[in-house]
């Protein structure tokens, strides 16, 4: 199979460049990740990140064929030949396809992602109905990948005030957790032209999310619940 | 030149289930604690576990910890230390109850309660029948415990030092631990973490298998570098082939499948296991499944084209069911396995999944050796919880939905333990003049290494030889063969060359030095089971086809000097209740 890797290490390359492999595949290799194994059985040099290889820890998103996805998840058979991978883009570039993250989490943690609820709780667990736990299915399966954030132009421009779809759909989970009670702190944080007006529902982030989540979804709905606040 | 030191009151190697909720007692306790993991927390393997955590609630149906209790040393085949096992029993529901207040999503009952769904090996008064022990939030009960505790950490303010890795301890001439040295893969940065405390929490190694449904990073960092420290590691025979792995692919299908009522077929569309295990059927322990499971393919019974695997049937579910309890196992099988299991079986393998074994600890999660007669000395300054630490809860065969509950269990009990030392000891030990000296030794041979074999080539082999000569059934020939050839491969491995030199983020040095640590796994497997003469939960010998509580009910213990083996007595008295004694293992 014949793949186009993004290259650069800092270390000693003093520009990016793009490096054409031909990987020999085992009838066993299913994923786009088994050939990037591959790949770096021949050159030990090539540098991504990976490990639970289901699509669950959220660890290889990268831009594949111009879109952004799990590498363990996506199908060989499914892709034009040669593949084109890339760092995510809109984050600086650590080496290859490795970019750091850090106002990626920056974001994520300004939304303070954890319940909050200040009455001591009793001794057994908080009661919640079937029907109010099922408000944060499609938010709570999230993992944190940022393929839904570095496919937002609105986050490529403002990373450091725009807290980008995968935050703001962690901001929803909360905001609908019947067991939090912070709602309005959250929403007061939120209310500001950048953090989350800066989305347009141009909606790449719903497209892309490997886990099939909806941050647009999410986005709407913590604007609707402003806009019943205000009113 | 010396490495660079930093200094904490204590340092947890390891973001995952156990290292985070080690690291919340800590951080509430407002001690200066780092926490290295090789991945951002939320990415350590405990997001893959799916089917649910072990608490005796009781919310779908009767239950009591007693029960548990009596179920899990069963299941470990009596090799469980049985005041451990009470520990962690009991404290069940607390822990269990402490993640729901943090948050975790966990599915609902209809009077709002945490949703219980029943298990392998969890069974009602004494083995009577199944129970709904399982605490589950859908198909994704670790992901979202990992998720819950890293986001209760950052409400604590807990510090991690994100995609360190930490390579040697550092003991001084007394034995005790005051330290661990630790790379930055983005710098390639060395550094001594020098502290009061050092905790473990860094997981399995089950990657020592070619077919596991363990992560790329679970490569036992934390066994290798106690056994290089020149400490013992504990009962590593004792690997758990899970029933239902994806055959080829090697992800896992959790045992809640057949929790939720999913059974599995051979190739004449037998439901097997009525034969096997008459009580419980497909929810007998993993040991038991997974043999039966071998045995029909072995015995010509298997599906597919080579008679290779065995089916797991769920379509009867209903899609309704199957979309809301198990959405990620229908993901699952339509991406590994191609199939849509709302409507045709799921072929699956017993699989790698579990390393029973480890760094021996008691349940304050104080890592003991034996020393000067006493089976259980406390090594200072070291602690150990979750997969990577034998407490022993699990003995020789887990129980589904145990390890969850182990990780907040002992995470918890080891946290409090350092919070307690710290208390009588508040200074630093000063640490020794060679600190640091093995892991600069270790990088300086790497990096200066040429006509070296390839990390990938020599790892391969390790993996084909456990694969071959220590699977689900073991042969007194080929454990004799796998010893002799494990340790040419170690050899080997001491001679493993990279091409890429560069500071920056270099994976490739990263892997070599963690096929250093699996090397060690990997020789702790094979030499204690060659040793084991006798059958005893997943450890299974074709000429020793017996359990043998006269000779072996006994915890083994593998020094990496010489390959030494000793043994330390199993601890048959619990804390307060009458003992479980042997009997024999009918499900
Ligand atoms: C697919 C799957 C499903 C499972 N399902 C269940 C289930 O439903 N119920 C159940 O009870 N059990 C289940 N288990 C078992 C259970 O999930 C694991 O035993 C448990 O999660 C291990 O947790 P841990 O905290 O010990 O380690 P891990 O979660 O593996 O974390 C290890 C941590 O150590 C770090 N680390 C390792 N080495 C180093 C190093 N050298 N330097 C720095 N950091 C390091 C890693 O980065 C990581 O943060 C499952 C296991 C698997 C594989
Ligand atoms: S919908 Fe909003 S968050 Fe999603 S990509 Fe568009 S602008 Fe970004
Ligand atoms: S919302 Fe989807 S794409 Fe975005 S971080 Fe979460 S899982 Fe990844
Ligand atoms: S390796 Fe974990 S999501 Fe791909």
């Amino acid at each position: 199979m014949r793949l186009s890797i993004y290259r650069y290490d800092p270390d000693k390359d003093a520009k990016p460049y793009m490096q054409d492999m031909e990987v020999a595949l085992e009838p066993t290799d299913q994923m786009l990740l088994d050939a990037l194994v591959r790949a770096k059985a021949v050159d030990d040099s090539i540098a991504f990140r990976r490990s639970c290889r289901e699509g669950v820890c959220g660890s290889d998103a990268m831009n594949i064929n111009g879109k952004n996805g799990l590498a363990c998840i996506t199908k060989i058979a499914e892709l034009k030949e040669p593949v084109v991978l890339k760092p995510l883009p809109g984050l600086p570039v650590i080496r290859d396809l490795i970019v750091d993250m850090t106002q990626f989490f920056k974001q994520y943690h300004s939304i303070k992602p954890y319940l909050i609820n200040d009455t001591p709780p009793p001794e057994g667990e908080r009661v919640q109905s079937p029907e109010e736990r099922e408000e944060l299915n499609g938010l709570y399966e999230c993992i944190l990948c940022a393929c839904c954030s570095t496919s937002c132009p609105s986050f490529w421009w403002n990373p450091d005030k725009f807290v980008g779809p995968a935050g703001l759909l962690q901001a929803y989970r909360f905001i609908a957790d019947s067991r939090d009670q912070a709602t309005n702190e959250r929403l007061d944080d939120l209310n500001d032209p950048y953090r989350l007006f800066r989305c347009h529902s141009i909606m790449n982030c719903v497209d892309v999310c490997p886990k099939g989540l909806n941050p647009t979804r999410a986005i709407g709905k913590i604007k609707e619940i402003m806009l019943k606040r205000a009113v | 030149m010396a490495l660079a030191v930093r200094k904490f009151d204590a340092v947890i190697v390891g973001a995952g289930g156990s290292g985070m909720r080690a690291a919340l007692q800590l951080a509430e306790a407002e001690l200066k604690v780092a926490v290295l993991s090789k991945v951002f927390p939320t990415r350590s393997h405990t997001v893959a576990a799916q089917g649910g955590v072990a608490a005796s609630l009781g919310n779908n149906g009767e239950d009591n910890w007693h029960w548990h209790m009596f179920d899990t040393v069963k299941g470990s085949d009596y090799l469980g230390d049985q005041d451990a096992i009470e520990f962690m029993c009991r404290k069940a529901n607390e822990v269990v109850y402490e993640l729901e207040h943090y948050g975790m999503p966990f599915d609902r009952t209809p009077e709002g309660r945490i949703y219980q769904r029943p298990f392998g090996g969890q069974t009602r008064n004494y083995g009577e029948g199944p129970v709904a022990r399982s605490c589950a939030a859908a198909d994704r009960t670790g992901h979202a415990m990992l998720h819950a505790l890293y986001q209760r950490n950052v409400r604590a303010r807990a510090h991690f030092f994100v995609e360190w890795m930490a390579l040697d301890l550092v003991r001084d001439a007394e034995g005790d631990v005051v330290g661990v040295t630790a790379m930055e893969m983005e710098t390639g940065e060395v550094v001594i973490f020098h502290a009061k405390a050092v905790l473990f929490a860094t997981g399995g190694a089950g990657r020592i298998y070619s077919a596991s449904t363990n992560a790329f990073i679970n490569t036992g960092d934390g066994l290798g570098m106690t056994a290089r420290a020149g400490i013992p590691l504990e009962d590593m025979e004792f690997w758990q082939f899970h029933p239902t792995g994806v055959a080829g692919a090697g992800v896992l299908i959790t045992e809640g499948v057949r929790g939720e009522g999913g059974y599995l077929l051979n190739k004449n569309g037998e439901r097997f296991m009525e034969r096997y295990a008459p009580t419980v059927k497909d929810l007998a322990s993993r040991d038991v499944v997974a043999r039966a499971m071998a045995t029909e393919i072995k015995e010509g019974r298997g599906a597919g084209k080579d008679g290779e695997y065995i089916l797991l049937k769920l379509d009867h579910l209903g899609a309704e069911v199957i979309n809301k309890r198990l959405p990620g196992i229908r993901e699952i099988a339509l991406t590994f396995a191609n199939v849509d299991c709302a409507k045709e079986p799921i072929p699956v393998v017993p699989t790698v999944h579990y390393q029973m074994g480890g760094i021996p600890t008691n349940y304050h999660g104080q890592v003991v050796v034996p020393k000067n007669g006493d089976p259980e000395t406390v090594v200072r300054g070291f602690y150990a919880a979750g997969e990577c630490a034998c407490v022993s809860v699990h003995g020789a065969n887990r129980l589904g939905t145990n390890s969850l509950l182990d990780l907040l269990v002992f995470g918890k009990s080891a946290g409090e333990q350092v919070i307690r030392d710290l208390k009588s000891e508040p200074m630093h030990k000063d640490l020794p003049r060679d600190a640091g000296e093995a892991t600069r030794a270790r990088l300086a041979r790497l990096d200066g290494q040429s006509n070296g074999e390839s990390v990938p080539s020599v790892a391969a082999d390790m993996r084909r030889t456990l694969q071959l000569h220590c699977g689900v059934f073991r042969f007194p020939d080929l454990l004799v063969e796998g010893v002799a050839k494990i340790k040419d491969i170690a050899a080997r491995a001491a001679r493993t060359e990279i091409k890429d030199k560069s500071k920056v983020f270099n994976t490739a040095r990263v892997e070599a030095l963690e096929l250093d640590n699996l090397i060690e796994v990997a020789r702790a497997t094979l030499v204690s089971a060659e040793a084991r003469k006798e059958s005893r939960g997943a450890h299974d010998r074709s000429d020793y086809p017996k359990r043998d509580d006269e000779a072996w009910m006994r915890h083994t213990l593998w020094y990496k000097e010489g390959d030494r083996l000793d043994y330390r007595p199993v601890k048959l008295k619990p804390l307060t209740v009458a003992a479980f004694e042997p009997k024999a293992r009918v499900y």
